[in-house]
């Protein structure tokens, strides 16, 4: 065997793996688009999307996932106002300011946050988080918006981060060290230099972990309540998509209309994220342009 | 220690962990002078340099033996505070390092910290610390603009007119031109004439012509040591030492 007949073989061994996962992407969306379609055959796209009311088993069934999306946005949204405060200190903390020693320990705790089985952090929101809820509050359930968003939260807070992490050691010394030469303090040098050269990093560790709460099922499946109505509290029960879609595929007859109705919903929860992951990707592109100059 | 000397050491020794990188360094700066520093690469000179505005605070496991005098004060005591001398002792360093930043904010962001001044005071300081770094002219229009835009002569100008903002005593400048074309050295070689009444200028050169050009005294450092100081125009014609003789005339480093 040829050297260079060798380097090619290689070459086209990586290539083949690296296609298989696109592969299989193209796959599962493909599938995913084929059962989703039949739905628009029994209900407008429009009347899906912004329909009030998901009833799929009554006669005649309503396939409106509006109170499904809003469900999703809503614990979505509540989390990250959580998340991101704690993600983000912990990673200035971790990676500015804290000592080795606490270093040391903090930083595998995060990580193996983000180790947890979610059915274990889902278990812990219904034993633990929703009778406190229920007493403290005297709401009627403690499975609801608030449950759902805080372990959520925990379950965003290690990517947030670790990715804020990240970009915060690639802040280049160069910078601390002007900063430091003027006679700044660290703790200015990390509020004006650090985390604004950071900030791209950041926005997308944000944007990574909205995604992340957006697409978990198993903590909203046991921990939202499963009303699938629009809330007007934050203790209101929800219905997230994912929840939804997770409780009914077992019962949703081969092929029915709530079936491809479930598949489409799936479709919309896959557009969502895959926004999330663009809007990630834009952002940390467009600021790397620029060099984030006017912060 | 003479009059007019406004930094001195005395017997410093400086350890990163075990290694010990300055030994027994004894040398007076001497006020509205520019001292140049040379020597091969590794002698130490930006540790010491480093030293003089506690910038080695920042580096782990770091040690430093023996006293350095600002003004008369040892700025290694313990109720000494390093923001405070930075303050007053600005560095430039060899890479510019702008930060990414319009260039008005770069220059005002060590005075905007230290306080107490309006925005009109902060545009007029603006400007005259861009008109001492000789860049006023190229960016009067463009302030706004980040300062990454500017090229590598402009940033280091840009920086040397962030550090002057602070009104600092004292400024450090560690190979400010290594990195720079020979116009853009040119250019920083001028403006640091017209700087040497108001300030104390330390600068470290790797460049033997630029060192001969720019100061008034220079010390020649090897293996951690201060070998010799002298008047610039005596060590670089008639040095005392022999090895400082060697490497001016280029025999080794
Ligand atoms: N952060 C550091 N940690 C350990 N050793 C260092 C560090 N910085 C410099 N040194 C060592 O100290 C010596 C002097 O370095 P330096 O002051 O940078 O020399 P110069 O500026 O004269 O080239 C060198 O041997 C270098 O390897
Ligand atoms: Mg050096």
């Amino acid at each position: 065997m040829t050297r260079s007949f060798r380097e090619k073989l290689i070459r086209k061994a990586f290539f083949g793996f690296a296609a298989v996962s696109i592969i299989f992407l193209l796959l599962i969306i493909l599938f995913l688009f084929r059962e989703a379609l039949p739905t628009f055959q029994f209900v407008s796209i429009g009347r899906f999307i912004f329909g009030m009311e998901w009833y799929p088993t009554y006669e005649p069934p309503e396939f409106g996932i509006w109170p499904l999306i809003v469900g999703s946005l809503v614990v979505t949204s509540f989390s990250t106002l959580i998340a991101v405060p704690l993600g983000v200190l912990s990673a200035i903390y971790i990676s500015e300011i804290a000592p080795p020693a606490v270093k040391e320990i903090l930083k595998p705790a995060i990580e193996l946050l983000a180790g947890l089985p979610s059915v274990v952090l889902g278990f812990f929101g219904m034993v633990v988080l929703a009778p406190w809820l229920q007493d403290t509050f005297d709401l009627p359930t403690g499975l609801n918006i608030v449950n759902a968003s805080i372990m959520l939260a925990v379950m965003a807070i290690p990517t947030i981060s670790s990715i804020s992490e990240d970009a915060l050691y690639s802040v280049p010394r160069e910078f601390k060290e002007a900063s430091y030469a003027l006679g700044a303090t660290r703790h200015e040098t990390i509020v004006k230099v650090i985390v604004p050269a950071a900030l791209s990093g950041i926005s997308t560790a944000v944007i990574l972990g909205m995604a992340r709460a957006i697409g978990e099922t198993m903590v909203v499946l046991m921990v939202a309540g499963g009303a699938a109505a629009v809330p007007e509290s934050i203790f209101d029960s929800v219905r997230p998509m994912p929840a939804s879609i997770a409780a009914e595929m077992g019962e949703a007859p081969f092929r029915s209309n709530h079936y491809h109705a479930l598949f489409a919903t799936g479709v919309v929860l896959l557009v969502l994220t895959l926004a999330f992951n663009f809007i990630a990707d834009y952002v940390s592109h467009k600021f790397r342009e620029t060099g984030s100059a006017t912060l | 220690m003479r009059d007019g000397d406004i930094i001195v050491t005395q017997d410093v020794n400086f350890y990163y962990g075990s290694f010990r990188a300055l030994t027994g360094v004894n040398i007076s700066f001497e006020k509205n002078r520019v001292t140049a520093l040379i020597g091969p690469s590794g002698c130490g000179k930006s540790t010491l340099l480093r030293l003089l505005n506690r910038m080695n605070d920042f580096i782990e496991q770091t040690r430093v033996e023996g006293k350095v005098l600002f003004e008369g004060r040892n700025i290694y005591d313990p109720e000494v505070d390093p923001v405070e001398i930075r303050r007053r002792i600005g560095m430039v360093f060899q890479k510019p390092n702008p930060f990414p930043k319009s260039i008005f904010n770069n220059i005002v962001y060590g005075p905007r910290l230290a306080g107490g001044m309006s925005r009109t005071d902060l545009e007029s300081l603006a400007e005259r610390s861009l008109k001492q770094a000789v860049l006023w002219d190229e960016v009067k229009d463009i302030l706004g603009q980040s300062a990454m835009m500017l090229s590598g002569g402009q940033q280091q100008r840009l920086c040397i007119a962030r550090a002057l903002a602070m009104k600092p005593d004292v400024l450090l400048m560690d190979e400010p031109t290594s990195a720079l074309d020979p116009i853009s050295t040119a250019k920083i070689e001028e403006l640091m004439e017209g700087l040497k009444k108001d300030y104390t200028i330390i600068i470290v050169t790797h460049n033997m012509q630029q060192a001969a050009r720019v100061s008034d005294y220079t010390g020649f450092f090897y293996l951690g040591r201060l070998i010799e100081f002298n008047r610039t125009g005596k060590i670089f014609t008639t040095p005392d030492m022999k090895q400082t003789e060697d490497y001016i005339t280029g025999r080794f480093g």
